[in-house]
């Protein structure tokens, strides 16, 4: 069992990992979330999977009867589901904001922080744009 | 068992919800800010002071006896981060009250800036490795916000790529948790530096580690992850460049040193030897790439990369006394830089650009700031009595001691290309006539005077930076007993899991 589900997660790890370096920021979310899941699953199967009784000690004893499961892992991924959660949702309004603001999904065209016209090979002493900030019309 | 531990963390979140609360009203949000940054100071001191004088201190949260909950350990290495980060939590909080217009302050500024604040003292202090990441995202959500906030073009840009790649080296990071809790059933660190010695399959291990380097060496800014880096922290205001600059990286570099000293110290030759060369061309790439640019910021970001490859220089060599060169730069870089970036925001205030084809004559019409500007750069590049020439003569002197002497001598030349870049700011910006007004003697007249409250905190951390350089010795001393303490994981180690 844990053989397959290490072939699951490496091929969850291609994938998101293909559609994170595409260029595409919707892309990019869904390797996100691709990955992420596959984290989650990594750490699952790295706390060993077992069928044994829940983790839960008698009323009257100190430890538990018999062999229990490990309820760590599951404690980790749980958090790990929470903290991803609020990040995505950071990553939605964040990539939305910056489509209408910029008008594009494409990483390749968005220049904004990095102008062509400020890039050592171009710069000459004398920017066409007086702050070497292009204007929209120039990133597209 | 001492709570005192925990000050530095609760503090910061406590102010973060004093100014939610305050939303509105940006002047008592920027006061509340002020005051909150002071108080953490004095937690921070504190702390220091209880370490300095008895040792490591812990905390078991919640009285969970380690390694079973979460710990809170502050040893020295620990302390003197905290410190620095209260030290420029505190310069940035007086910074932005001038430099952050009442918007960003109503959009939730000050907030993030303290929950910010909160996370990396969190980070410093925990001793637990989930409970690290936990702090790394806590930091990191608020890093996000502060860089997008003002929601300009370029912020969004250059966020969207921060927040791409950083968000990639967590969830490395984390699988590497995962696969090491897998191998050890523990994520005490303390508990970790146990478990990780009896393990047989080193193979395995190594390949854990180099996750772990690669997740931490995202965070930090480490040749070839670096590129985020120079692509995001120009756009943001100069305040929250600067808190950025100090805080950020230092993180990962933090993280680097905290879990290769104690835990991955199966193989030193191979984990640190890969460190080792990691660290020059980290060194020598930073400073190549800020030769090439002449935007203010944009070489102040390529020179944290090149300074970051001397910190992870002194963690490669290993010894006692290149661990307290990497303490002692590490102090000494978070002050500097976070300096600079606000010195750029004052120059940019008066000037009106970062461009320094657009800058010039501050010289002439700014003095004082200009002296201000000098202690700081030439601190960075490695001038004496500055506090960076120390830094940088202990990690040669530990590379000429083990024999590393490519290392040393990258550490020399990388230094001289830094005076390089300095001195191009220093004339294109400072001493060059200004553009506008070529010479004419009416600069004096006509320049703007800086905000005082701006020029409060360049003042007071270029101070710092003389009195680290005129005497070095007591920083000295706290360094290189942090680096007794890396290089004897035995007292961490009993410090955290004692009366088990």
């Amino acid at each position: 069992m844990e053989t397959a589900l290490a072939f699951v997660i490496g091929i969850i790890a291609a994938a998101s990992i293909y559609l994170m370096l595409s260029g595409n920021l919707i892309r990019f979310i869904f390797g996100l979330v691709l990955a992420t899941n596959g984290v989650n699953l990594l750490i699952f199967v790295s706390g060993r999977l077992s069928q044994m009784s829940p983790p839960l000690i008698p009323e009257d004893a100190a430890v538990p009867a018999e062999p229990v499961a490990n309820a760590l892992p599951q404690a980790l991924i749980l958090t790990a589901i929470v903290i991803g959660f609020a990040l995505l949702s950071f990553v939605f309004i964040l990539f939305y904001r910056t489509y209408q603001s910029l008008g594009t999904v494409n990483t390749e065209s968005m220049r904004m922080a990095e102008p062509r016209a400020s890039l050592p090979e171009a710069w000459d002493g004398r920017s066409q744009n007086p702050d070497g900030h292009p204007s929209p019309e120039d990133a597209s | 068992m001492s709570s005192i531990v925990a000050f530095p963390v609760i503090l910061p979140f406590g102010v973060a919800a004093a100014t939610l609360w305050l939303r509105n009203a940006p002047h008592w949000q920027a006061r509340i800010g002020i005051l909150g940054s002071l108080l953490h100071l004095a937690a921070a001191a504190a702390l220091f002071r209880r370490v300095t004088q008895s040792g490591i201190q812990t905390m078991q949260v919640g009285d969970w006896a380690a390694p079973f909950g979460i710990t809170l350990a502050a040893d020295h290495l620990s302390v003197v981060m905290i410190m620095v980060t209260a030290v420029l939590g505190l310069a940035v909080a007086v910074y932005s009250r001038a430099e952050i217009g009442p918007e960003l302050f109503r959009a939730g500024y000050c907030p993030l800036l303290h929950i910010l604040l909160g996370g990396v003292c969190g980070a410093f202090l925990t001793g637990d490795l989930f409970n690290l990441y936990v702090w790394f995202e806590v930091m990191l959500m608020a890093s996000f916000g502060l860089l997008v906030l003002g929601q300009e073009k370029r912020q969004l840009d250059g966020g969207v790529k921060y927040v791409m790649i950083n968000l990639f080296a967590t969830l490395l990071f984390i699988s590497g948790v995962g696969l090491l809790y897998g191998m050890t059933g523990t994520l005490n660190l303390a508990d970790l530096h146990l478990a990780v010695q009896e393990l047989e399959n080193e193979a395995l291990l190594a390949a854990v580690a180099a996750i772990f380097m690669t997740a931490f060496g995202i965070k930090a800014g480490v040749f070839p992850l670096f590129f985020w880096l120079p692509v995001s922290y120009h756009t943001p205001p100069a305040a929250v460049s600067a808190i950025l600059a100090g805080l950020l990286t230092k993180v990962g570099v933090y993280a680097l040193i905290r879990l290769f000293s104690l835990v991955f110290i199966f193989d030193v030759a191979l984990t640190h030897g890969l460190l080792l060369g990691a660290a020059i061309a980290t060194m020598v790439t930073g400073v190549l790439g800020a030769a090439a640019f002449n935007e203010f910021r944009r070489i102040l970001s390529f020179h944290i990369i090149s300074q970051v490859g001397y910190m992870v220089l002194g963690l490669a060599l290993f010894t006692p006394l290149a661990l307290a060169g990497a303490v002692f730069y590490l102090l000494h870089h978070m002050i500097v830089k976070a300096n600079l970036f606000l010195i750029s925001g004052l120059s940019a205030r008066i000037s009106g650009s970062y461009e320094l084809g657009r800058l010039g004559g501050l010289y002439r019409s700014h003095r004082f700031l200009s002296l201000l500007f000098f202690i700081p750069a030439f601190s960075l590049a490695g001038f004496p009595p500055l506090s960076g020439f120390w830094a940088k003569l202990i990690l040669v002197r530990a590379g000429l001691e083990i024999g590393a002497y490519v290392a040393a001598a990258a550490a020399v030349i990388v230094g001289l290309l830094t005076a390089y870049s300095m001195s191009k700011i220093w004339s294109e910006a400072f001493w060059k006539p200004s553009p506008g007004s070529a010479g004419s003697g009416e600069d004096r007249r006509t320049a703007p005077s800086p905000d005082i409250w701006m020029l409060l905190p360049v003042a007071g951390l270029a101070a710092l930076t003389l009195i680290i350089g005129l005497m070095p010795g007591p920083f000295l001393e706290v360094a290189e007993r942090a680096a007794h303490e890396l290089t004897h994981p035995q007292m961490y180690v009993n410090a955290v899991l004692e009366g088990r």
